[in-house]
């Protein structure tokens, strides 16, 4: 088998807890994002994009839905003969076998896989992000710097940057000091969660870390911060773009409602940076002649019959006539019956909202979600999900 | 199980044109209808839809946009160990032979069929555009005993769109097949699928080669209703005949009822096409849009009424589209108006322009027109 520059692993396994009832049956990278895709997708069209072939994929917690969804990798070209993607669950050995501990053991109990490639480079990275990057850059920045580790990192607003491993770096964006969610933060350059390692030097970390029964073997918390104990080159490769981590309710809405600026900070329409999503084979959208649509985006297959303003469609949505659904976002498939208000709403698909019923406040609260397939008939059976 | 049993062939040679500008450098399987589509993606997924996984395509002329639409069939899911999408392109580029009927293409091409195991063949055209399933034809076809089959409709002769005639007797055996310049007087037309047994295509083939004839159904077929049991099976959904500019532009708009759309598009299966990663439909801060079908990557700042607009247009502020079908990556500039016009692929319409068609005969655009 040939040999591979740099291998990706996605870690995908996350249980998305703070989505509530979206990842009630689905792991968070399948979780449905604007309009058309599952927040997978970015990251996998990332490696696309930046000539990646070589992907492995970690799920563990409700593969069920994101494996059928991800199949041979076709949709982002990696269907391969050599390399391609692979979906790695945890699996059983002879002695045992056990569910990935945490980030770092996912790798650990993998690195036969990465072995088989024997790459230079191991890019890590997560299914629960929403942005464009480019990671070839990135691995030039890599090599030119010389790092043995480098991080993607990313200045947030100071007021946020507790919610984030910050990194402290000199001038020469060399890292100093790693601190994880501090409460008083130092620094507002947040770790994206994406790292380039050199595989010798990971593979070496992982065994350690491993033997270490104290560890929760998590990159963030243990493999990180020995590694900058010890002194290893490590570096920022600062990142200016659009980036977002939906893993709440509030945070999932708000990055859907980002695309609806006129020129919206997250550019999907990027002839160079398409993000490939499996196609649902869906018609043209039919816009009924009652209905009017404003400042929303909607995908393939909906129709619709009722007002539009400011929310995201996905494929196959129906709304009915004299219904109006406002900084909302819809799932596939779902229907909004006739004369239904919508006022910051996340519904689930396949979900079914009866004619007449109203969800949320046209003037305030926060956003409610309605999960998978439900059918609401009326909405105080509703429980509103307070922002977090 | 239709998977052992019939094969798929889409009949491309002299496909009726009078499709005008639509075709000056596509064949008509390929002229972009209701969005998104080719017309041929209709065809090819009624076939896949009902269990057909080995179709074969018999290309005439003009087919570059047919090579790069079908690409290896994996959009129709025909890109598989045990099924495939076969391009039959000419063997001869000599002009005279290209001219020839469907007959000596498809002897030309007969090693294809005569290595195929299928009982069946299925035959199509493309500018007939429904969503039928096959399998019951098939059926129907074996409960008959029938040597032909064809699907027939029922037909008002008001409806644009060129078609054959067919009269049918009380047990439901073809009598009488014309053109459609025929004055036969019958209210059922023929849809152009035929079933048949694949060893007797092979037969008719050759023996109405040797006979100095040159199609399949106007000769083969319709010089020996009475010799072949040919039976006729009534298909009764929504069926549009796309041959004419004409007929182009009234089943587009066709696409604008609510039931129609539906009927078409979802009933029994999905239509496939060649997937593109466009990403959703933007509507912006001025969008006013009604009774329309919209595809995905388009940007529509202006006004679209009672339209068809394709993947990837942009309608920026102030336009007003009514009546019009705006193909593929279409622009229309600032406060322009269009009015019962057809733009094809790529076609700008720089602002303040004012383009009118009449409802008889829209305004055409070439591909890559800038107006």
């Amino acid at each position: 088998m040939g040999r591979k520059e740099m291998v990706a692993m996605l870690l995908a396994g996350g249980e998305g807890k703070r989505l509530g009832v979206l990842t009630k049956d689905l792991a968070k990278p399948a979780v449905y994002f604007g309009g058309k895709y599952r927040i997978i997708d970015f990251t996998l069209s990332n490696c696309a994009h930046s000539g990646i072939d070589t992907v492995g994929v970690l799920t563990q917690y409700q593969p069920l839905d994101l494996n059928r969804y991800l199949g041979i990798g076709s949709p982002w070209g990696l269907d391969r003969r050599d390399g391609g993607m692979a979906i790695l669950p945890p699996f059983v050995k002879q002695k045992g076998g056990a569910w990935y501990k945490g980030t770092a053991n996912a790798i650990y109990q993998n690195m036969g896989f990465i072995d088989r490639y024997d790459p230079e480079y191991v890019l890590v990275i997560s299914g629960d992000h929403i942005y464009q990057m480019d990671y070839e850059k990135m691995l030039d920045h890599h090599k030119k710097t010389g790092a043995e580790v480098t991080i993607a990192g990313i200045e947030v607003p100071w007021k946020e940057a507790s919610r984030f491993g910050v990194m402290h770096c000199d001038d020469e964006d060399r890292i100093t000091a790693f601190e994880e969610k501090p409460k008083v933060p130092t620094s507002n350059t947040a770790s994206m969660g994406i790292y380039i390692f050199s595989w010798h030097v990971l593979q070496r970390y992982l065994i350690r870390d491993e033997a270490n029964r104290h560890s929760s073997n998590d990159f963030g918390k243990d493999i990180l911060p020995a590694m900058l104990k010890d002194g290893l080159n490590m570096f920022v490769y600062p990142f200016k773009g659009y980036w977002k981590d939906v893993g709440t309710i509030e945070s999932l809405w708000e990055a859907n409602m980002d695309l609806l600026d006129d020129h919206p900070a997250l550019d999907l329409t990027d002839p160079e940076w398409r993000i490939y999503s499996v196609s649902p084979n869906r018609p043209a959208q039919y816009i009924a002649p009652s209905s009017r649509i404003v400042s929303s985006i909607v995908n393939e297959g909906c129709l619709i019959e009722g007002d539009v303003h400011r929310s995201v469609l996905f494929y196959g949505v129906q709304t009915g006539i004299d219904s109006y659904v406002r900084e909302s976002v819809v799932m596939p498939n779902a229907r909004i019956g006739r004369g239904v208000r919508l006022y910051r709403t996340i519904v689930g698909d396949g979900a079914v909202i009866a004619d007449g019923v109203t969800i949320g406040h046209p003037e305030h609260g926060g956003v409610t979600v309605v999960g998978s397939d439900e059918f609401i008939a009326s909405y105080k059976t509703l429980l509103e999900v307070e922002p977090s | 199980m239709m998977k052992n049993k019939v094969m798929g062939l889409i009949n491309l040679i002299h496909e009726p044109d009078e499709l005008e500008g639509l075709t000056a450098n596509r064949c008509p399987a390929t002229v972009p209808f209701g969005g998104r589509y080719r017309l041929i993606d209709f065809v090819l997924s009624n076939m896949v839809n009902s269990g057909i996984s080995r179709v074969a395509v018999l290309a005439h002329t003009k087919y570059r946009s047919l090579m790069d639409h079908l690409g290896s069939g994996k959009h129709w899911d025909l890109h598989n160990r045990q099924s495939g999408l076969f391009i039959l392109p000419p063997t001869s580029d000599d002009a005279q032979d290209l001219r020839r009927g469907d007959l000596y293409h498809m002897f030309q091409n007969r090693d294809y069929l005569t290595r195929s195991h299928h009982e069946y063949v299925v035959l199509a055209r493309s500018h007939v555009i429904c969503n039928i399933d096959l399998e019951p034809v098939v059926a129907f076809h074996e409960q008959q005993q029938a040597d032909i089959t064809v699907v027939c409709k029922k037909h008002s002769p008001s409806l644009p769109g060129k078609s054959r005639k067919v009269q049918l007797n009380s047990a439901g055996r073809v009598v009488a097949m014309q053109d459609h310049y025929g004055r036969l007087n019958t209210d059922l037309m023929s849809t152009e699928i035929y079933v048949m047994r694949r060893e007797l295509l092979l037969e008719l083939v050759e023996s109405s080669l040797a006979q100095g004839q040159e199609h399949l159904v106007r000769h083969a077929i319709m010089t020996r209703l009475d010799q072949l049991n040919v039976y006729g099976y009534i298909y009764d959904g929504y069926l549009g005949m796309v041959n004419t500019l004409e007929s182009y532009y009234y089943n587009s708009m066709q696409l604008l009822r609510a039931d129609v759309w539906k009927e078409l598009f979802f009933r029994p299966g999905p239509i496939y096409t060649k997937v593109k990663d466009e990403p959703p439909a933007r509507y912006l801060e001025g969008a006013k849009v009604s009774g329309s079908i919209v595809a995905n990557g388009c940007v529509i700042e202006g006004t679209v009424i009672n339209s068809v607009i394709f993947r990837g247009v942009h309608v920026r502020k102030g336009a007003i589209i009514r009546n019009s079908i705006i193909m593929q990556n279409g622009v229309v500039g600032e406060n322009s108006m269009l009015d019962y016009a057809i733009l094809d692929k790529d076609v700008v319409i720089e602002q303040g322009r004012d383009i009118r068609g009449a409802a008889g005969s829209p305004f055409v655009a070439g591909k890559r027109k800038i107006i």
